[in-house]
């Protein structure tokens, strides 16, 4: 058992739940609005694995997450698999953030808090940049373990073991803490609340943040602080199709065969 | 901070050339690096500014010849005991001191595992944008980095106001150029302090995995791959006997991994594997912009789909319209004839093994 108990942060984001989202054409943003959402898969494995850690080495998880008010429903969520509390930076200025915008807005609140663990995703389902967890280490001034697909502190609690996925295949590396980690789909299986869960979830505490409340830099929130954008959208464009069959299956694969010898491509 | 970056960049003039990370790794240079030097080439010429590989190891000057025989005009070389093993801590360190002393416009990084964790966190560190697993890059009329990548059903282009402009591009995206061993680039050599307590990760043990012949996509000629029109993890069985018949590897959607029926390494598209092998049979995919750019470089490309207007339909070289589950059984009794008859089974056995 570490000595003392760890303070642990996760980075949790709403996404749209369908796979191919819709784009606002005035500014080339993702429509969040009206769509059906979820709580990032990646980021259940980021809370179910801070929920382990305190299960087993006492201390305190924390969700954040900046967004939209009806992120709400997804810090609720964790709070009953059990987070023990939620913190939400919502406001117009942070609308349109690019990945190193987020990473600042999270990173200002994350500051005034007392961490030993920051857990994020491996990347977000609707994005897959997987850039805001090395941003926020950084911005953070912290070591960083990416990929992470197992997890354990040391001792005396200063220190974590962990096993990352690399090309080559598994390293297992150390760092000390404070440290930041994103995790991989297969580090552990996400509970699913309990009834009860979900009712000591309404008494948990969600702190909801705005922009003068957070202070920071206004001029690096939302999509004017954002570096990047997206300039234009254009349809993919296609290869010419050489051929279509369609018709009686036994015909079709029959010609399909014949073309694929002669043409030597089997 | 970049938003002092910002205010301070008045002249992005001063931002000159474009970087690419050349990525070494178990005393060989790695393809990305090359493949990168190509796209880096054609930007450069455009921009008529200088083509630079950034090389860090330890002794790894033998590497020079390569890099500017694939296109690069000067190769910034750090050689450290301390940066013989890649390590996060010292990469960015000196990737950041490098761009800060020198600094590019343009910043090409491959996105490898190791690439996609030490670029974001480079750029945060420059105070600068950043995009990941592009397609494609051009250079617009101001002289700013096109960033190409799907978004949505569609493509996007993406600018970033902050220099150096970062972006991770995956394997296998671009072609590397001719080798030209009659081109010299200048060699300037840079020193940087580091010391082992900066290294704050400690790595205790590699484990090396076993490759399973199926999932190795990205070295394969053929690739059968299927989609959410399989309808469930037992209907892959039809993909693998097929991939046997034709001698291929197995491949598939986001949608198929996400559920489950095949693993991650087997996921061609902007999440997963570029792939540009000389046949891809795709099989109950709709072939969407994320799956596109994975896969649009293969040779020929046989696509089975009921939907008439499904997007695979309007790209593959032969497209057949009609229900998988009864094209695919005659396809590969039909094969399974006319490929024993070549002995086109016993070569791929010989191949695999
Ligand atoms: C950030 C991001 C990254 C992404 N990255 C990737 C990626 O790397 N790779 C990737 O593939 N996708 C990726 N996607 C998802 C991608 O946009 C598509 O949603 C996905 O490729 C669709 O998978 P599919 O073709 O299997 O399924 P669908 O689009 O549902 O297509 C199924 C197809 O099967 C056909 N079909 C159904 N039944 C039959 C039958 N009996 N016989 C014949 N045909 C049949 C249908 O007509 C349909 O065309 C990404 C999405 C996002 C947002
Ligand atoms: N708006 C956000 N609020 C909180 N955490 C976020 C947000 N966006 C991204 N993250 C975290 O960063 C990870 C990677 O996201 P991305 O860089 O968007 O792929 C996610 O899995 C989250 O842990």
């Amino acid at each position: 058992m570490p000595s003392k108990s760890l303070k642990i942060i996760v980075c949790i984001k709403q996404v749209p739940a369908v796979p191919d989202m819709k784009i606002d054409p005035a500014t080339n943003t993702l429509v969040r609005e009206g769509v059906p959402c979820i709580l990032n898969p990646w980021d259940k494995i980021g809370v179910e694995e801070g929920i382990r850690l305190r299960e087993k080495y006492g201390g305190e998880v924390t969700v954040i997450t900046m967004g939209p008010p009806q992120v709400k429903q997804a810090i609720l969520e964790c709070l009953a698999m059990g987070a023990d509390r939620g913190v939400i930076l919502s406001d117009r200025a942070f609308a349109g953030a690019d990945t190193i915008t987020t990473a600042y807005t999270l990173s200002v609140q994350i500051k005034k808090m007392r961490y030993d663990i920051i857990i994020c995703g491996r990347w977000s389902m609707d994005a897959e940049t997987g850039h805001v967890g090395p941003h926020l280490a950084e911005l953070l001034g912290i070591p960083q373990i990416c990929y992470v697909k197992k997890v354990d502190v040391d001792i005396d609690g200063t220190r974590v073991t962990a096993h990352r996925e690399v090309e080559k295949g598994v390293e297992i590396i150390e760092a000390p803490l404070p440290v930041l980690l994103t995790v991989m789909k297969d580090l552990n299986e996400p509970r699913i609340p309990t009834l009860k869960g979900i009712i000591d979830s309404r008494r948990k505490e969600i702190r909801v943040i705005n922009s003068s409340e957070l202070g920071g830099d206004m001029n690096k929130y939302g999509l004017k602080g954002s570096p990047t954008c997206v300039k234009k959208v254009f349809p993919p464009t296609l290869r010419k199709p050489k051929m279509i069959l369609q018709g009686d299956p036994k015909e079709v694969v029959e010609s399909l065969v014949q073309i694929l010898l002669r043409e030597r491509i089997i | 901070m970049w938003g002092d970056t910002i205010k301070e960049i008045t002249d992005l003039s001063s931002y000159k050339g474009v970087w690419v990370f050349a990525e070494q790794r178990d005393r060989r240079l790695k393809n990305i690096g090359l493949e990168l030097l190509s796209v880096g080439r054609r930007l450069a010429d455009k921009l008529k500014e200088d083509l630079v590989a950034v090389l860090l190891g330890d002794e790894v000057d033998e590497f020079v010849d390569e890099l500017s025989a694939y296109g690069a005009d000067k190769v910034i070389l750090v050689e450290n005991e301390l940066l013989k093993r890649y390590t996060l801590d010292a990469y960015v360190k000196v990737l950041a001191e490098l761009s800060l002393k020198y600094k590019p416009s343009i910043l090409l990084i491959g996105g490898t595992l190791e690439g996609r964790e030490l670029a974001p966190r480079l750029a945060a560190r420059l105070g600068t944008g950043i995009n990941s697993d592009c397609t494609d890059f051009d250079i617009d009329e101001e002289g700013y980095l096109v960033q190409i990548k799907p978004f949505g059903k569609l493509m996007a282009e993406i600018l970033c106001r902050t220099r150096p402009q970062m972006a991770t591009a995956k394997p296998n995206i671009f072609k590397k150029l001719e080798q030209d061993r009659s081109r010299k680039a200048t060699v300037v050599r840079e020193e940087v302090n580091i010391s082992p307590e900066e290294i704050r990760t400690k790595v205790i043990k590699v484990i090396e995995k076993t490759n399973n012949p199926y999932e190795n996509i990205e070295n394969a000629e053929k690739i059968v791959a299927g989609g959410r029109g399989l309808g469930s993890k037992e209907n892959f069985k039809l993909i693998y006997e097929l991939a046997d018949v034709v001698g291929a590897a197995v491949a598939g959607t986001r949608s198929v991994v996400d559920r489950g029926w095949l693993s991650a390494k087997q996921q061609v598209g902007q999440s997963g594997k570029i792939v540009a092998p000389k046949l891809y049979i795709a099989v109950g995919l709709s072939g969407g912009a994320y799956h596109k750019v994975g896969m649009q470089n293969s040779e020929v490309i046989v696509a089975i789909n009921k939907d008439p207007v499904a997007p695979i339909l309007q790209m593959a070289t032969y497209g057949v319209v009609g229900d998988l589950f009864k094209i695919i059984p005659l396809l590969i009794e039909k094969l399974k004839n006319s490929l024993t008859f070549k002995e086109g089974n016993r070569k791929y056995d010989e191949k695999r093994s």
